[in-house]
C-alpha cells in the first residue's frame, strides 16, 4: 500500500508541484519560533473566510434577492430570510453562523492588522504584504456593505441609501455615479439584485485572489515576529534560520488549538446571544424595509462605526464644496492612510518592544481614539459628541501624519540578535 | 505599555443619554411554560390574527408547544385550510392602510424588532398591551402610553376595561373589564410569551445545542492542546 | 531538528486520538449543512396530501388535480372502458402490474381501488411529458382503427391503455404511476395517504 501511494505521489509530482508546494509553504516554510497570541489572527481570518463561504453558499440556496412584496405585503427577500430561519432544516444555524461570522471576520481582521502595527510587519521588505492586506480590508468592507443590504430590513435599506447617497456628494459626477450604482433613483430591487451579485460572486473572487497574493507575498519574504528582527540573518549550516521552525507541524498544531478556542467563543455568541445586544443583528433590521419610513436613528454596523464617526465629524464647508463631500474624503482618507504606513514609519526598529515612549504613547492614543470613534459612531450626534469625534479624528490622522517625525525622534532600545522567549 | 492603554481607556465617560427615554415594565418570563404559551397562542389567533398576519409562522409549528396536529386543526386553525399552511390573513394591505391609517404590521418577529436599549421586545409588548387609554381626540378613541397616536384600537378593552390618563402621566382604570387587573396582566404575559416564542421558535433548541457544542469543544481542546504541547517540547 | 528513525508511539497515539476526535466533530458539524438541502417545511407543506371530491365527474370524463406539483388524473371509467382492458391485456408490456408502479392495493387489472374510478399520475414514464387523453375509439381517435381508448404521449409517442398500462415497444418503460390514495367517501379521496392511513 505504501509503495503504491509513493508511486502515485511520484506520478503527480512529475506533472504538478504538489510535494514542492507542500515543502515550500508548510513542511519547510521556516517561521520564527516566538509567535505569540497576536499571531493567531491570520489563520483565524482564513478559518472565518472558509466559514463565510460555506455558509454563504448554503444560504444562497434558499435566499431570494427580490424586493417586491409577497401576498402578505412583506418583501420577498425579507420573507426568504425568515423562511431560512424556520422552514429550512438547520437554516437558523447557518444564518446565525453567517451573521456572527461577519462580525467575527472584522474583529479578527482588526486584531490581525493591529498586530502588524505593533510588530512592524508592514516595514521593508513586507510593504507589499501590507498593501495586499489593505486591499483585502477594503474588499472586506465592500463585501460587508453589499451583504448587509440583502436581508432587506430597515437598517439594510436605509444604511445603503445613506452610503450610496454619499457618492452623490462627489462634485460633478456624484449624482450620476449614485444613479449608476443604484440602478434606480432610490435603493430598490435593482440595487438589491446587483448587490447580491457583488456579494455572492464578484467580491468573494476578488477576496480569494487577494488572500492568495497576501500569503504568497508573505512566504516570499518570510514572516516577521514579535521582536521585529529578521530570522533569515542567522542561518545554520543547512541554510535554515536558527530561530526558525517549520510551519508544519509546529504552527499547524498550534493553530488548531487557536481555532478550537476561537470556535468556542464563536459558539458562545452564536448559540446564546446571536444578536449580541443588537450589535451583530440590529433590532431595527427585524422590520422589513419601508421606503416611506426612515428610522429615527440610522447607524452602520459596529465595524464601520469608527469611519462613520470620521464622516460625521466634518461639519465645515471648504472651498465651496459641501462638508458632506469632505466627510466622505475624511472617511476614505481614514482607510487610505493605512496604505502609507510602511513609508510613514521611520523608526530604526520594527517592533514596539524596542521603540521608545513617543511611539508607545502614540499607539495608545491611536487605539483609544479609534475605540472612542467607534463608540460615538453608534450614537446619534450631539454637539458635544461631534466635538469629541473631531478631536479623535484629528488624533487618528495625527498618529499617521506625524509618524515620520516622532518615529525618528523616539529613543529606541537596541534590537536583540536572536529572538527572545516572550 | 499595557498600563498606559488601560489608563487612557478610563478617560472621562461621555454622556449616555441618546434620545427619548422609554420606561418599560418587565415582562414575566414564560419560556418553557407550555400552558402559558398555549394560552398565548389561543389569545393570538382569536384576537390578533384577524388584522395582523404572522406570515412566516406555520400552524403546524405549534407542535413545539405540546399540541398535536389535530388539536391545532380543531382549536387554532382560523385563517387557513391546512395545518401546514402559514398564518396569513385575507385582509389586503392596501385596504388596511385606508381603514387604519397604517397597515397592521406582520407580527411574526415583532418581539425581536421591538427590542431596544430600554428593554427587550417582550418588555415593550407587555407595556404596550397594558398601556392603552381613552383618548377622544383619536379616530379610534384610544391612545397608547408608549406608542403615541397609534392607529391600533385597544382590541382587548373588554377584558382590561377602560384606562384613562391621569396626572403625572399615570394610567388608571375608569371602567373595569371582565378580568381583574392581575388576571389581565397574566393574559397579556401569556400572549407576549407566545409572541416571544413565535419570534424565534428554535430559541430553546439553540441554547440546548450550544451547551453540547461547548462541551464537545472543551473535549477537543484538551486533545488539541495536549498535541500542541507534545510537539512544542522540541522547541527551545 | 534531527528526525529519529523509530516512531514516537506516544506522539502517534496523540495524533491519532486528536485526529479521530476532530474528524468525528467535523462529521457531526457537517450534518446540519447537508441536512439543510433536504426538503424544507414549505416544500413538505406544498407536498401535503390533497383531498378531491369527484361526485360531479360524468361517466367517461376525466379531471385533473395537482399533487406535489404533478398532475393527477381521476377518470370515471364506463363499462366499455373497463371492458377494453381485457383487449389490451396482450398488447401491454406489464399486464399484471408486476413492477411497483402502484400501491399493493391497486395491483389488479383495473389498477385502482374502485374499478369505475381510475386515479393515476399523468406523467409519462419515459421522460416526463404529460400524455394527452385519447378516449375516442377507432378511426375517430387518429391513433389507429383498432384503438380502444387510452393515452398518447405527444413527446415521443408512447401509448397507454385506460388503466395507464404502457403498450409494448414504446419508449416509455413502465406503466403510469398510481399514487397512494384512500377513499374518504363514495366519491372523495385523499391523495398522498395510503390505505393504512400513513402519509407517503
Amino acid at each position: 500500500m505504501k509503495a503504491q501511494m509513493t508511486a502515485l505521489l511520484g506520478w503527480v509530482d512529475e506533472r504538478f508541484p504538489l510535494t514542492s508546494t507542500w515543502k515550500a509553504h508548510l513542511a519547510e516554510y521556516y517561521a520564527p519560533k516566538n509567535f505569540n497570541f497576536w499571531y493567531f489572527f491570520g489563520s483565524l481570518a482564513l478559518v472565518v473566510l472558509v466559514l463565510q463561504i460555506v455558509t454563504g453558499i448554503l444560504l444562497t440556496m434558499h435566499y431570494k434577492p427580490d424586493a417586491s412584496l409577497n401576498a402578505s405585503g412583506v418583501p420577498v427577500a425579507f420573507a426568504s430570510v425568515e423562511y431560512i430561519m424556520r422552514d429550512v432544516p438547520w437554516g437558523w444555524l447557518i444564518r446565525y453562523m453567517h451573521s456572527t461570522g461577519a462580525s467575527a471576520f472584522f474583529l479578527v481582521v482588526y486584531l490581525h492588522m493591529f498586530r502588524g502595527l505593533l510588530y512592524g510587519s508592514h516595514r521593508k521588505p513586507r510593504e507589499l504584504i501590507w498593501l495586499f492586506g489593505m486591499f483585502i480590508f477594503l474588499a472586506l468592507m465592500a463585501e460587508a456593505f453589499f451583504g448587509y443590504l440583502l436581508p432587506w430590513g430597515q437598517m439594510s435599506y436605509w444604511g445603503a441609501q445613506v452610503i450610496v447617497n454619499l457618492f452623490s456628494a462627489i462634485p460633478l459626477i456624484g449624482p450620476d455615479l449614485s444613479l449608476w450604482l443604484r440602478g434606480d433613483f432610490v435603493v430598490g430591487d435593482a440595487t438589491l439584485n446587483r448587490f447580491f451579485a457583488f456579494h455572492v460572486v464578484a467580491v468573494p473572487l476578488v477576496l480569494l485572489g487577494l488572500v492568495a497574493a497576501h500569503i504568497v507575498a508573505l512566504h516570499e519574504v518570510g514572516s516577521n515576529n514579535p521582536d521585529g528582527i529578521e530570522i533569515k540573518k542567522k542561518k545554520d549550516a543547512n541554510g535554515i534560520p536558527l530561530d526558525g521552525i517549520p510551519f508544519h507541524p509546529y504552527y499547524t498544531v498550534k493553530d488548531i488549538v487557536g481555532t478550537v478556542v476561537f470556535l468556542a467563543v464563536f459558539s458562545v455568541i452564536m448559540f446564546f446571544m446571536p444578536e449580541f445586544g443588537g450589535y451583530f443583528l440590529e433590532y431595527n433590521n427585524f422590520f422589513p424595509a419601508d421606503p416611506l419610513v426612515t428610522p429615527a436613528h440610522i447607524a452602520p454596523v459596529w465595524y464601520f462605526t469608527p469611519y462613520y464617526s470620521m464622516l460625521r465629524s466634518v461639519t465645515v464647508n471648504f472651498f465651496w464644496i459641501d462638508a458632506k463631500f469632505w466627510g466622505v474624503v475624511a472617511m476614505g482618507g481614514g482607510v487610505v492612510i493605512l496604505l502609507f504606513l510602511p513609508w510613514l514609519d521611520r523608526s530604526p526598529v520594527k517592533s514596539i518592544r524596542y521603540k521608545g515612549p513617543l511611539f508607545k504613547g502614540a499607539v495608545a492614543i491611536f487605539v483609544v481614539s479609534f475605540l472612542i470613534l467607534g463608540y460615538l459612531g453608534m450614537l446619534a450626534p450631539t454637539p458635544m459628541r461631534v466635538l469629541v469625534a473631531q478631536i479623535c479624528t484629528l488624533l487618528y490622522f495625527g498618529f499617521f501624519l506625524l509618524m515620520p517625525i516622532y518615529s525618528q525622534l523616539d529613543k529606541c532600545k537596541p534590537e536583540p540578535e536572536r529572538v527572545t522567549g516572550k | 505599555m499595557r498600563k498606559l492603554i488601560f489608563a487612557l481607556l478610563f478617560a472621562p465617560l461621555l454622556a449616555l443619554a441618546s434620545g427619548t427615554e422609554l420606561r418599560l415594565d418587565k415582562a414575566p418570563d414564560k419560556t418553557g411554560d407550555m400552558a402559558a404559551l398555549q394560552n398565548g397562542a389561543k389569545v393570538f389567533v382569536n384576537y390578533c390574527l384577524n388584522c395582523h398576519s404572522a406570515s412566516y409562522m406555520r400552524y403546524n409549528r405549534l407542535r413545539d408547544l405540546g399540541l398535536s396536529e389535530n388539536q391545532i386543526r380543531e382549536n387554532l386553525l382560523f385563517t387557513a385550510d391546512k395545518v401546514g399552511d402559514l398564518m396569513k390573513i385575507s385582509m389586503q394591505r392596501a385596504e388596511a392602510k385606508v381603514w387604519f391609517g397604517a397597515a397592521p404590521p406582520d407580527l411574526t418577529i415583532i418581539a425581536r424588532a421591538r427590542a431596544s436599549e430600554f428593554g427587550s421586545g417582550s418588555d415593550w409588548l407587555y407595556t404596550y398591551l397594558r398601556g392603552f387609554y381613552r383618548d377622544d381626540t383619536r379616530p379610534t378613541g384610544w391612545n397608547n402610553l408608549i406608542f403615541e397616536n397609534v392607529g391600533m384600537p385597544h382590541v382587548l378593552w373588554e377584558l382590561q376595561g377602560q384606562q384613562v390618563m391621569g396626572e403625572g402621566h399615570h394610567l388608571s382604570i375608569a371602567k373595569p373589564g371582565t378580568l381583574k387587573p392581575a388576571e389581565y396582566d397574566s393574559l397579556v404575559a401569556d400572549l407576549v410569551g407566545y409572541l416571544q416564542y413565535m419570534g424565534e421558535p428554535i430559541a430553546q433548541t439553540r441554547r440546548q445545542l450550544g451547551v453540547i457544542v461547548l462541551i464537545a469543544l472543551a473535549v477537543l481542546f484538551v486533545f488539541a492542546y495536549a498535541l500542541k504541547r507534545e510537539y512544542w517540547k522540541d522547541v527551545h | 531538528m534531527a528526525f529519529d528513525d523509530k516512531v514516537d508511539c506516544g506522539r502517534r497515539r496523540l495524533i491519532v486520538a486528536t485526529a479521530t476526535m476532530g474528524g468525528a466533530a467535523g462529521i457531526v458539524a457537517a450534518v446540519p449543512f447537508v441536512a439543510s438541502m433536504m426538503p424544507s417545511e414549505r416544500a413538505k407543506a406544498a407536498g401535503a396530501p390533497v383531498e378531491v371530491e369527484f361526485g360531479a365527474l360524468a361517466a367517461g370524463e376525466m379531471m385533473t388535480v395537482e399533487w406535489r406539483g404533478k398532475p393527477v388524473w381521476i377518470i370515471n371509467r364506463t363499462k366499455e372502458m373497463l371492458d377494453s382492458l381485457k383487449k389490451t391485456d396482450d398488447k401491454v408490456s406489464d399486464p399484471n402490474s408486476d413492477k411497483h408502479m402502484q400501491p399493493e392495493y391497486c395491483k389488479n387489472e383495473a389498477r385502482s381501488i374502485k374499478p369505475e374510478y381510475m386515479v393515476v399520475i399523468g406523467i409519462c414514464t419515459h421522460l416526463g411529458c404529460s400524455p394527452t387523453e385519447k378516449f375516442k375509439t377507432g378511426a375517430e381517435s387518429s391513433v389507429g382503427p383498432d384503438w380502444p381508448g387510452g393515452f398518447l404521449c405527444p413527446c415521443h409517442g408512447s401509448l397507454f391503455d385506460l388503466a395507464g398500462r404502457v403498450y409494448r415497444g414504446m419508449p416509455a418503460p413502465d406503466n403510469l404511476e398510481v399514487p397512494s390514495h384512500k377513499y374518504l367517501g363514495d366519491t372523495k379521496i385523499v391523495i398522498g395517504i395510503g390505505q393504512d392511513g400513513k402519509e407517503t
